[in-house]
Protein backbone atom coordinates (compact mmCIF):
# COMPACT_ATOMS: atom_id res chain seq x y z
CA UNK A 1 0.00 0.00 0.00
CA UNK A 2 3.10 2.52 0.83
CA UNK A 3 3.98 2.48 -3.24
CA UNK A 4 1.24 4.65 -4.41
CA UNK A 5 1.26 6.29 -7.76
CA UNK A 6 1.87 10.28 -7.30
CA UNK A 7 -1.55 10.19 -9.32
CA UNK A 8 -3.43 7.57 -7.74
CA UNK A 9 -2.32 9.37 -4.17
CA UNK A 10 -3.82 13.07 -5.81
CA UNK A 11 -7.10 10.83 -6.81
CA UNK A 12 -7.34 9.61 -2.81
CA UNK A 13 -6.34 12.68 -1.18
CA UNK A 14 -8.80 14.55 -3.69
CA UNK A 15 -11.60 11.94 -2.97
CA UNK A 16 -11.01 12.50 0.99
CA UNK A 17 -11.17 15.96 1.02
CA UNK A 18 -14.53 15.96 -1.36
CA UNK A 19 -16.00 14.06 1.51
CA UNK A 20 -15.04 15.90 4.12
CA UNK A 21 -16.59 19.24 2.64
CA UNK A 22 -19.26 17.31 2.66
CA UNK A 23 -19.55 16.03 6.21
CA UNK A 24 -18.38 19.21 7.08
CA UNK A 25 -20.85 21.58 4.72
CA UNK A 26 -23.51 19.33 6.40
CA UNK A 27 -23.06 20.31 10.11
CA UNK A 28 -22.24 23.54 9.79
CA UNK A 29 -25.98 24.00 7.76
CA UNK A 30 -27.41 22.27 11.07
CA UNK A 31 -25.37 24.44 13.42
CA UNK A 32 -26.10 27.32 11.86
CA UNK A 33 -30.09 26.90 11.39
CA UNK A 34 -30.22 26.19 15.09
CA UNK A 35 -27.96 29.02 15.52
CA UNK A 36 -30.16 31.52 13.28
CA UNK A 37 -33.88 29.65 14.96
CA UNK A 38 -31.83 30.44 18.76
CA UNK A 39 -30.76 34.14 17.72
CA UNK A 40 -34.15 34.88 16.22
CA UNK A 41 -36.31 33.68 19.10
CA UNK A 42 -33.93 35.55 21.39
CA UNK A 43 -34.31 39.00 19.80
CA UNK A 44 -37.85 38.40 19.17
CA UNK A 45 -37.52 38.23 15.77
CA UNK A 46 -40.01 35.23 15.87
CA UNK A 47 -42.55 34.37 18.66
CA UNK A 48 -41.00 31.96 20.45
CA UNK A 49 -44.00 30.49 21.93
CA UNK A 50 -45.20 29.70 18.02
CA UNK A 51 -42.07 28.82 16.80
CA UNK A 52 -40.35 27.79 20.06
CA UNK A 53 -36.26 27.34 19.89
CA UNK A 54 -33.52 25.11 20.29
CA UNK A 55 -33.35 25.78 24.15
CA UNK A 56 -36.82 25.39 24.98
CA UNK A 57 -37.14 22.16 23.20
CA UNK A 58 -34.19 21.29 25.00
CA UNK A 59 -35.88 22.44 28.57
CA UNK A 60 -38.81 20.52 27.09
CA UNK A 61 -36.95 17.58 26.36
CA UNK A 62 -35.35 17.31 30.02
CA UNK A 63 -38.43 18.15 32.20
CA UNK A 64 -40.25 15.28 30.19
CA UNK A 65 -37.43 13.00 30.95
CA UNK A 66 -37.24 13.46 34.14
CA UNK A 67 -40.83 12.30 34.25
CA UNK A 68 -40.49 9.50 32.02
CA UNK A 69 -43.82 10.94 29.78
CA UNK A 70 -40.95 11.09 26.77
CA UNK A 71 -39.95 7.57 27.30
CA UNK A 72 -43.65 6.57 27.45
CA UNK A 73 -44.68 8.58 24.44
CA UNK A 74 -41.79 7.67 22.28
CA UNK A 75 -42.04 3.91 23.35
CA UNK A 76 -45.81 3.70 21.98
CA UNK A 77 -45.11 5.08 19.08
CA UNK A 78 -41.69 3.06 18.25
CA UNK A 79 -43.40 -0.35 19.71
CA UNK A 80 -46.64 0.47 17.18
CA UNK A 81 -44.32 1.20 14.03
CA UNK A 82 -42.50 -1.77 14.23
CA UNK A 83 -45.24 -4.17 14.80
CA UNK A 84 -46.81 -3.10 12.07
CA UNK A 85 -44.03 -2.91 9.59
CA UNK A 86 -43.76 -6.68 10.56
CA UNK A 87 -46.97 -7.02 10.11
CA UNK A 88 -47.07 -5.87 6.70
CA UNK A 89 -43.71 -7.64 5.59
CA UNK A 90 -45.22 -11.11 6.77
CA UNK A 91 -48.30 -10.21 5.46
CA UNK A 92 -47.37 -8.38 2.14
CA UNK A 93 -45.11 -11.38 1.50
CA UNK A 94 -47.82 -13.80 2.18
CA UNK A 95 -50.35 -12.31 0.34
CA UNK A 96 -47.81 -11.43 -2.64
CA UNK A 97 -47.22 -15.16 -2.89
CA UNK A 98 -50.33 -16.22 -2.81
CA UNK A 99 -50.89 -13.62 -6.37
CA UNK A 100 -47.86 -15.38 -7.71
CA UNK A 101 -49.28 -19.15 -6.88
CA UNK A 102 -52.84 -18.41 -8.61
CA UNK A 103 -52.18 -16.51 -11.80
CA UNK A 104 -55.97 -15.60 -12.42
CA UNK A 105 -56.42 -14.44 -8.73
CA UNK A 106 -53.60 -11.37 -9.11
CA UNK A 107 -55.17 -10.73 -12.71
CA UNK A 108 -58.63 -10.45 -10.53
CA UNK A 109 -57.13 -8.37 -7.70
CA UNK A 110 -55.22 -6.28 -9.71
CA UNK A 111 -57.36 -3.04 -10.32
CA UNK A 112 -58.35 -3.33 -6.77
CA UNK A 113 -55.17 -3.43 -5.85
CA UNK A 114 -54.01 -0.66 -7.41
CA UNK A 115 -57.23 1.59 -6.25
CA UNK A 116 -56.03 0.64 -2.68
CA UNK A 117 -52.95 1.41 -3.09
CA UNK A 118 -53.20 5.23 -5.06
CA UNK A 119 -56.07 5.87 -1.85
CA UNK A 120 -54.80 8.42 0.58
CA UNK A 121 -54.46 6.11 3.96
CA UNK A 122 -55.43 8.86 6.06
CA UNK A 123 -59.17 9.03 4.83
CA UNK A 124 -59.45 5.62 5.97
CA UNK A 125 -57.90 6.53 9.25
CA UNK A 126 -61.61 7.75 11.20
CA UNK A 127 -63.61 5.05 9.42
CA UNK A 128 -60.89 2.56 10.90
CA UNK A 129 -61.54 3.75 14.58
CA UNK A 130 -65.53 3.56 14.35
CA UNK A 131 -64.63 0.05 13.39
CA UNK A 132 -62.10 -0.98 15.74
CA UNK A 133 -62.34 1.67 18.39
CA UNK A 134 -59.86 4.02 19.87
CA UNK A 135 -56.93 1.91 21.03
CA UNK A 136 -53.57 0.46 19.98
CA UNK A 137 -55.14 -2.62 17.47
CA UNK A 138 -56.60 0.50 15.28
CA UNK A 139 -53.23 2.30 15.55
CA UNK A 140 -51.41 -0.71 14.38
CA UNK A 141 -53.90 -1.52 11.25
CA UNK A 142 -53.62 2.72 10.32
CA UNK A 143 -49.77 1.58 10.10
CA UNK A 144 -49.76 -1.39 8.26
CA UNK A 145 -52.50 0.39 5.71
CA UNK A 146 -50.35 3.08 4.34
CA UNK A 147 -47.60 0.42 3.13
CA UNK A 148 -49.22 -2.82 2.36
CA UNK A 149 -50.49 -2.41 -0.93
CA UNK A 150 -47.72 -0.81 -1.82
CA UNK A 151 -45.62 -3.85 -0.89
CA UNK A 152 -47.96 -6.54 -2.21
CA UNK A 153 -48.06 -4.74 -5.84
CA UNK A 154 -44.26 -4.02 -6.05
CA UNK A 155 -43.02 -6.98 -4.44
CA UNK A 156 -45.53 -9.45 -6.67
CA UNK A 157 -44.12 -7.78 -9.63
CA UNK A 158 -40.81 -8.29 -8.97
CA UNK A 159 -41.35 -12.36 -8.18
CA UNK A 160 -43.23 -11.82 -12.00
CA UNK A 161 -39.83 -10.63 -13.15
CA UNK A 162 -38.08 -14.16 -12.31
CA UNK A 163 -35.67 -15.03 -15.05
CA UNK A 164 -37.57 -17.23 -17.23
CA UNK A 165 -34.28 -19.40 -17.67
CA UNK A 166 -34.23 -20.31 -14.25
CA UNK A 167 -37.54 -20.92 -14.13
CA UNK A 168 -37.15 -23.17 -16.98
CA UNK A 169 -33.58 -24.66 -15.49
CA UNK A 170 -36.28 -25.59 -12.23
CA UNK A 171 -38.96 -27.46 -14.52
CA UNK A 172 -35.83 -29.38 -16.83
CA UNK A 173 -34.96 -30.81 -13.13
CA UNK A 174 -38.43 -31.80 -13.06
CA UNK A 175 -39.08 -29.26 -9.86
CA UNK A 176 -43.13 -28.49 -9.45
CA UNK A 177 -44.07 -24.35 -9.04
CA UNK A 178 -43.45 -24.57 -5.33
CA UNK A 179 -40.10 -25.83 -5.76
CA UNK A 180 -39.44 -22.89 -8.41
CA UNK A 181 -40.77 -20.44 -5.60
CA UNK A 182 -38.77 -21.62 -2.59
CA UNK A 183 -35.66 -22.25 -4.74
CA UNK A 184 -35.56 -19.44 -7.12
CA UNK A 185 -38.44 -17.25 -6.62
CA UNK A 186 -38.02 -16.26 -2.78
CA UNK A 187 -34.66 -16.05 -2.57
CA UNK A 188 -33.68 -14.22 -5.73
CA UNK A 189 -36.29 -11.64 -4.11
CA UNK A 190 -34.66 -11.13 -0.70
CA UNK A 191 -32.56 -7.76 -1.91
CA UNK A 192 -36.07 -6.58 -2.82
CA UNK A 193 -37.57 -7.35 0.17
CA UNK A 194 -35.20 -5.43 2.09
CA UNK A 195 -35.47 -1.98 -0.37
CA UNK A 196 -39.19 -2.38 -0.53
CA UNK A 197 -38.51 -2.20 3.57
CA UNK A 198 -36.50 0.22 3.58
CA UNK A 199 -39.34 2.61 2.34
CA UNK A 200 -41.77 0.32 4.31
CA UNK A 201 -40.76 1.71 7.64
CA UNK A 202 -41.55 5.47 6.98
CA UNK A 203 -44.45 4.65 5.45
CA UNK A 204 -45.62 2.76 8.87
CA UNK A 205 -43.95 5.32 10.78
CA UNK A 206 -46.77 7.82 8.62
CA UNK A 207 -49.68 5.74 9.33
CA UNK A 208 -49.04 5.33 13.05
CA UNK A 209 -48.70 9.15 13.54
CA UNK A 210 -52.50 9.44 11.30
CA UNK A 211 -53.63 6.90 13.78
CA UNK A 212 -52.37 8.40 16.66
CA UNK A 213 -53.70 11.90 15.97
CA UNK A 214 -57.17 10.78 16.24
CA UNK A 215 -57.39 7.52 18.25
CA UNK A 216 -54.81 7.75 20.79
CA UNK A 217 -54.01 8.74 24.10
CA UNK A 218 -50.27 8.28 24.25
CA UNK A 219 -47.56 8.21 21.72
CA UNK A 220 -46.14 11.03 19.36
CA UNK A 221 -48.90 11.71 17.34
CA UNK A 222 -51.00 12.13 20.31
CA UNK A 223 -49.06 14.55 21.87
CA UNK A 224 -48.44 16.90 18.98
CA UNK A 225 -51.94 16.94 18.75
CA UNK A 226 -53.06 17.49 22.21
CA UNK A 227 -49.96 19.84 22.18
CA UNK A 228 -51.50 22.04 19.08
CA UNK A 229 -54.73 22.32 21.21
CA UNK A 230 -53.31 23.28 24.28
CA UNK A 231 -50.58 26.06 22.38
CA UNK A 232 -48.08 23.88 23.96
CA UNK A 233 -46.34 24.39 20.77
CA UNK A 234 -42.61 23.50 22.33
CA UNK A 235 -44.53 19.76 22.81
CA UNK A 236 -45.35 19.71 19.07
CA UNK A 237 -41.89 21.14 17.89
CA UNK A 238 -40.22 18.47 20.09
CA UNK A 239 -42.12 15.56 19.08
CA UNK A 240 -41.57 15.95 15.57
CA UNK A 241 -37.77 16.47 15.91
CA UNK A 242 -38.35 13.05 18.02
CA UNK A 243 -40.34 11.51 14.88
CA UNK A 244 -37.23 12.85 12.71
CA UNK A 245 -34.78 11.16 14.94
CA UNK A 246 -36.47 7.44 15.04
CA UNK A 247 -37.36 7.69 11.46
CA UNK A 248 -33.47 8.30 10.78
CA UNK A 249 -32.89 5.22 13.36
CA UNK A 250 -35.21 3.04 11.59
CA UNK A 251 -33.43 3.72 8.11
CA UNK A 252 -29.95 3.10 9.66
CA UNK A 253 -31.53 0.07 11.03
CA UNK A 254 -32.74 -1.30 7.88
CA UNK A 255 -29.58 -0.34 5.56
CA UNK A 256 -27.52 -2.59 8.39
CA UNK A 257 -29.41 -5.21 7.93
CA UNK A 258 -29.14 -4.64 4.15
CA UNK A 259 -25.63 -4.41 4.29
CA UNK A 260 -24.95 -7.99 6.26
CA UNK A 261 -27.12 -9.60 4.45
CA UNK A 262 -25.76 -8.78 1.17
CA UNK A 263 -22.25 -10.78 2.72
CA UNK A 264 -24.03 -13.86 3.65
CA UNK A 265 -25.76 -13.86 -0.13
CA UNK B 1 -30.55 -52.61 -30.59
CA UNK B 2 -33.18 -50.38 -30.45
CA UNK B 3 -32.87 -46.51 -30.66
CA UNK B 4 -32.31 -44.70 -27.77
CA UNK B 5 -34.90 -41.79 -28.76
CA UNK B 6 -36.96 -41.73 -31.34
CA UNK B 7 -39.66 -38.46 -32.65
CA UNK B 8 -41.93 -39.47 -34.99
CA UNK B 9 -43.87 -36.35 -37.73
CA UNK B 10 -43.51 -34.18 -35.03
CA UNK B 11 -45.28 -31.10 -35.66
CA UNK B 12 -45.47 -27.81 -33.59
CA UNK B 13 -47.02 -24.14 -33.68
CA UNK B 14 -47.08 -21.62 -31.57
CA UNK B 15 -50.61 -19.66 -30.55
CA UNK B 16 -50.33 -15.70 -30.28
CA UNK B 17 -54.10 -13.47 -30.44
CA UNK B 18 -52.55 -12.51 -34.09
CA UNK B 19 -52.66 -16.14 -35.22
CA UNK B 20 -50.71 -19.41 -35.56
CA UNK B 21 -46.98 -19.83 -36.82
CA UNK B 22 -46.18 -23.58 -37.37
CA UNK B 23 -42.26 -24.27 -35.89
CA UNK B 24 -41.39 -27.40 -36.87
CA UNK B 25 -43.00 -29.88 -39.70
CA UNK B 26 -42.45 -33.75 -39.76
CA UNK B 27 -39.66 -34.10 -38.41
CA UNK B 28 -38.58 -37.91 -37.37
CA UNK B 29 -34.86 -39.08 -36.75
CA UNK B 30 -33.62 -41.44 -33.99
CA UNK B 31 -30.45 -41.46 -31.63
CA UNK B 32 -29.29 -44.72 -30.78
CA UNK B 33 -27.49 -44.92 -27.09
CA UNK B 34 -24.07 -42.90 -26.70
CA UNK B 35 -24.35 -41.17 -29.89
CA UNK B 36 -23.28 -37.24 -30.01
CA UNK B 37 -25.81 -35.70 -32.37
CA UNK B 38 -25.80 -31.80 -33.61
CA UNK B 39 -28.65 -29.87 -34.55
CA UNK B 40 -28.42 -26.93 -37.00
CA UNK B 41 -30.01 -24.54 -38.35
CA UNK B 42 -30.90 -20.80 -39.33
CA UNK B 43 -32.17 -18.72 -36.22
CA UNK B 44 -35.81 -19.21 -35.62
CA UNK B 45 -36.36 -22.39 -37.33
CA UNK B 46 -37.47 -24.14 -33.94
CA UNK B 47 -34.26 -25.75 -32.89
CA UNK B 48 -34.78 -25.15 -29.38
CA UNK B 49 -38.26 -25.59 -29.33
CA UNK B 50 -37.42 -29.16 -30.41
CA UNK B 51 -35.03 -29.76 -27.55
CA UNK B 52 -38.24 -28.53 -25.21
CA UNK B 53 -40.54 -31.39 -26.75
CA UNK B 54 -38.08 -33.94 -26.39
CA UNK B 55 -37.48 -33.17 -22.83
CA UNK B 56 -41.15 -32.96 -22.32
CA UNK B 57 -41.76 -28.99 -21.27
CA UNK B 58 -43.97 -28.43 -23.98
CA UNK B 59 -46.02 -31.00 -25.76
CA UNK B 60 -45.71 -31.85 -29.91
CA UNK B 61 -49.00 -30.71 -31.86
CA UNK B 62 -49.09 -34.31 -33.45
CA UNK B 63 -46.28 -36.87 -33.86
CA UNK B 64 -44.99 -38.72 -30.71
CA UNK B 65 -41.51 -38.85 -29.12
CA UNK B 66 -40.30 -42.20 -27.17
CA UNK B 67 -37.42 -42.56 -25.23
CA UNK B 68 -36.52 -46.45 -24.58
CA UNK B 69 -39.46 -47.30 -26.23
CA UNK B 70 -41.77 -44.98 -23.78
CA UNK B 71 -43.56 -41.95 -25.06
CA UNK B 72 -42.11 -38.63 -22.89
CA UNK B 73 -45.46 -36.82 -22.11
CA UNK B 74 -43.85 -35.45 -19.16
CA UNK B 75 -40.19 -34.18 -17.31
CA UNK B 76 -38.30 -37.56 -16.92
CA UNK B 77 -35.65 -38.13 -14.49
CA UNK B 78 -33.19 -39.64 -17.28
CA UNK B 79 -33.28 -36.59 -19.47
CA UNK B 80 -31.32 -33.74 -18.80
CA UNK B 81 -31.08 -30.19 -20.43
CA UNK B 82 -28.42 -27.84 -20.35
CA UNK B 83 -29.39 -24.53 -21.18
CA UNK B 84 -27.17 -21.65 -23.00
CA UNK B 85 -26.48 -20.06 -19.57
CA UNK B 86 -25.06 -21.67 -16.83
CA UNK B 87 -28.03 -20.62 -14.58
CA UNK B 88 -25.84 -21.05 -11.33
CA UNK B 89 -27.69 -19.13 -8.52
CA UNK B 90 -25.67 -16.53 -6.83
CA UNK B 91 -27.10 -17.30 -3.30
CA UNK B 92 -26.07 -20.90 -2.67
CA UNK B 93 -22.69 -22.06 -3.27
CA UNK B 94 -21.12 -24.14 -6.01
CA UNK B 95 -21.92 -27.66 -4.08
CA UNK B 96 -25.44 -26.30 -3.43
CA UNK B 97 -26.27 -25.13 -6.48
CA UNK B 98 -24.55 -28.54 -7.92
CA UNK B 99 -27.23 -30.60 -5.34
CA UNK B 100 -30.18 -28.70 -6.64
CA UNK B 101 -31.65 -31.20 -8.95
CA UNK B 102 -31.34 -33.87 -5.85
CA UNK B 103 -32.95 -31.52 -3.88
CA UNK B 104 -36.24 -30.81 -5.89
CA UNK B 105 -36.16 -34.80 -6.74
CA UNK B 106 -35.87 -35.86 -3.05
CA UNK B 107 -32.93 -37.87 -3.85
CA UNK B 108 -30.18 -36.56 -1.86
CA UNK B 109 -28.91 -40.13 -0.78
CA UNK B 110 -25.57 -40.88 0.16
CA UNK B 111 -24.71 -42.51 -2.86
CA UNK B 112 -25.84 -39.61 -4.80
CA UNK B 113 -23.93 -37.33 -2.62
CA UNK B 114 -20.88 -39.87 -2.78
CA UNK B 115 -21.48 -38.83 -6.50
CA UNK B 116 -21.82 -35.29 -6.52
CA UNK B 117 -18.62 -35.50 -4.60
CA UNK B 118 -16.78 -37.53 -7.28
CA UNK B 119 -17.63 -35.57 -10.30
CA UNK B 120 -16.70 -32.55 -8.53
CA UNK B 121 -13.38 -34.04 -7.74
CA UNK B 122 -12.55 -35.68 -11.33
CA UNK B 123 -13.56 -32.49 -12.50
CA UNK B 124 -11.53 -29.99 -10.84
CA UNK B 125 -14.41 -28.39 -8.85
CA UNK B 126 -13.57 -29.95 -5.41
CA UNK B 127 -11.34 -27.02 -4.20
CA UNK B 128 -14.20 -24.78 -5.18
CA UNK B 129 -17.00 -26.38 -3.12
CA UNK B 130 -17.76 -23.23 -1.12
CA UNK B 131 -17.38 -20.81 -3.44
CA UNK B 132 -20.00 -18.62 -4.80
CA UNK B 133 -20.45 -19.10 -8.26
CA UNK B 134 -18.96 -15.31 -9.13
CA UNK B 135 -15.57 -16.34 -8.38
CA UNK B 136 -15.81 -19.53 -11.03
CA UNK B 137 -14.29 -19.05 -14.76
CA UNK B 138 -16.77 -18.69 -17.90
CA UNK B 139 -15.75 -21.81 -18.32
CA UNK B 140 -15.51 -23.66 -14.72
CA UNK B 141 -19.52 -22.41 -14.12
CA UNK B 142 -20.86 -24.28 -17.24
CA UNK B 143 -18.86 -27.36 -16.08
CA UNK B 144 -20.42 -26.63 -12.62
CA UNK B 145 -23.62 -26.66 -14.88
CA UNK B 146 -22.90 -29.75 -16.20
CA UNK B 147 -22.29 -31.69 -13.41
CA UNK B 148 -25.44 -30.59 -11.29
CA UNK B 149 -27.25 -32.24 -14.76
CA UNK B 150 -24.63 -35.32 -14.68
CA UNK B 151 -25.52 -35.78 -10.74
CA UNK B 152 -29.22 -37.09 -11.62
CA UNK B 153 -27.11 -39.50 -13.79
CA UNK B 154 -29.56 -38.98 -16.76
CA UNK B 155 -29.61 -41.03 -19.92
CA UNK B 156 -29.66 -38.59 -22.58
CA UNK B 157 -28.52 -35.08 -22.03
CA UNK B 158 -30.46 -32.14 -24.24
CA UNK B 159 -27.76 -28.91 -25.00
CA UNK B 160 -29.20 -25.85 -25.58
CA UNK B 161 -26.38 -23.89 -27.41
CA UNK B 162 -24.36 -23.94 -23.89
CA UNK B 163 -21.24 -22.34 -25.00
CA UNK B 164 -23.11 -19.12 -26.94
CA UNK B 165 -22.91 -17.05 -24.19
CA UNK B 166 -19.30 -17.22 -23.43
CA UNK B 167 -16.27 -15.63 -25.53
CA UNK B 168 -15.00 -17.21 -28.06
CA UNK B 169 -11.66 -18.74 -26.68
CA UNK B 170 -13.14 -19.79 -23.74
CA UNK B 171 -15.88 -21.32 -25.96
CA UNK B 172 -13.47 -23.39 -28.01
CA UNK B 173 -11.70 -24.84 -24.69
CA UNK B 174 -15.29 -25.68 -22.91
CA UNK B 175 -16.72 -27.54 -25.97
CA UNK B 176 -13.81 -29.30 -26.01
CA UNK B 177 -13.48 -30.17 -21.99
CA UNK B 178 -17.46 -30.69 -22.04
CA UNK B 179 -17.14 -33.28 -25.05
CA UNK B 180 -14.80 -34.90 -23.63
CA UNK B 181 -16.38 -35.28 -19.82
CA UNK B 182 -19.75 -36.06 -21.73
CA UNK B 183 -17.61 -39.23 -24.19
CA UNK B 184 -16.13 -40.15 -20.48
CA UNK B 185 -19.58 -40.32 -18.93
CA UNK B 186 -21.16 -42.58 -22.04
CA UNK B 187 -23.90 -40.00 -22.11
CA UNK B 188 -26.09 -39.96 -25.52
CA UNK B 189 -26.30 -36.33 -26.15
CA UNK B 190 -28.24 -33.58 -28.75
CA UNK B 191 -26.96 -30.64 -28.92
CA UNK B 192 -28.53 -27.61 -30.25
CA UNK B 193 -25.99 -25.02 -32.17
CA UNK B 194 -26.18 -22.43 -35.15
CA UNK B 195 -22.01 -22.70 -35.42
CA UNK B 196 -21.38 -25.24 -37.70
CA UNK B 197 -17.83 -25.87 -36.61
CA UNK B 198 -19.35 -26.91 -33.30
CA UNK B 199 -21.26 -28.97 -34.61
CA UNK B 200 -19.21 -30.82 -36.76
CA UNK B 201 -16.66 -31.00 -34.03
CA UNK B 202 -18.50 -32.54 -31.55
CA UNK B 203 -21.31 -34.37 -33.60
CA UNK B 204 -21.19 -38.29 -34.50
CA UNK B 205 -24.04 -36.87 -37.15
CA UNK B 206 -25.49 -33.68 -37.50
CA UNK B 207 -29.18 -32.75 -38.71
CA UNK B 208 -29.80 -29.75 -40.89
CA UNK B 209 -32.79 -28.13 -40.29
CA UNK B 210 -34.39 -25.45 -43.09
CA UNK B 211 -35.99 -22.12 -41.91
CA UNK B 212 -39.03 -21.53 -39.94
CA UNK B 213 -41.43 -23.64 -40.69
CA UNK B 214 -38.53 -26.27 -39.29
CA UNK B 215 -38.12 -28.79 -41.28
CA UNK B 216 -35.19 -31.83 -41.38
CA UNK B 217 -33.07 -30.91 -44.83
CA UNK B 218 -30.61 -33.48 -44.45
CA UNK B 219 -29.05 -35.94 -41.56
CA UNK B 220 -25.16 -35.47 -41.94
CA UNK B 221 -23.11 -38.44 -40.52
CA UNK B 222 -19.42 -36.99 -39.57
CA UNK B 223 -16.36 -39.38 -39.90
CA UNK B 224 -13.19 -37.48 -39.26
CA UNK B 225 -10.04 -38.84 -40.48
CA UNK B 226 -8.61 -38.46 -36.92
CA UNK B 227 -7.38 -40.73 -34.05
CA UNK B 228 -8.27 -40.21 -30.47
CA UNK B 229 -10.76 -37.41 -31.80
CA UNK B 230 -11.96 -34.65 -28.98
CA UNK B 231 -13.62 -31.68 -30.23
CA UNK B 232 -10.72 -29.41 -30.49
CA UNK B 233 -8.73 -31.99 -32.19
CA UNK B 234 -11.93 -32.13 -34.61
CA UNK B 235 -10.85 -29.47 -36.55
CA UNK B 236 -8.00 -29.95 -37.34
CA UNK B 237 -8.85 -33.27 -39.50
CA UNK B 238 -8.52 -33.07 -42.88
CA UNK B 239 -11.99 -33.32 -44.09
CA UNK B 240 -13.12 -30.80 -41.63
CA UNK B 241 -13.65 -28.36 -44.20
CA UNK B 242 -15.86 -30.60 -46.36
CA UNK B 243 -18.09 -31.51 -43.90
CA UNK B 244 -18.12 -27.24 -43.24
CA UNK B 245 -18.97 -27.07 -46.99
CA UNK B 246 -21.45 -29.70 -47.17
CA UNK B 247 -23.16 -28.40 -44.20
CA UNK B 248 -23.02 -24.77 -45.35
CA UNK B 249 -24.46 -25.86 -48.83
CA UNK B 250 -27.01 -27.58 -47.22
CA UNK B 251 -28.25 -24.68 -44.69
CA UNK B 252 -27.95 -22.15 -48.14
CA UNK B 253 -29.14 -23.84 -50.77
CA UNK B 254 -33.20 -22.91 -52.42
CA UNK B 255 -33.13 -19.96 -50.53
Amino acid sequence: MNNLSAAQAAYLAARKRHRRIVTAARILLLVLFLFIWEAAAQYGLIDSFIFSSPSRIVRTFRDMCADGSLFLHAGVTLLETIISFLLVVILGTACAVLLWLFRKLSEILEPYLVILNSLPKSALAPLLIVWLGANVRTIIVAGMSVAIFGTILNLYASFREADPDKLKLIATLGGSRMDTLWKVVLPSNIPMLISISKVNIGLSLVGVVIGEFIGARQGLGYLIIYGSQVFKLDWVIMSIVLLCIIAMALYSLISTIEKHSRKWL
Amino acid sequence: MDPLLTLQNICYSYHTPDGETLALENISFTVDEGEFIAIVGPSGCGKSTLLNLICGLMKPQSGEIALHGEPVTHTRPEIGYMLQKDHLFEWRTVYRNILLGLEIQHKCTPENIARADALLETYGLASFKNSRPSQLSGGMRQRAALIRTLVLDPNLLLLDEPFSALDYQTRLSVCDDIGIIIKKEKKTAVLVTHDLSEAISTADRVIVLSKRPGKIRSIIPIKLDIEDRTPFRSRNAPNFKDYFNLIWKELNCHE
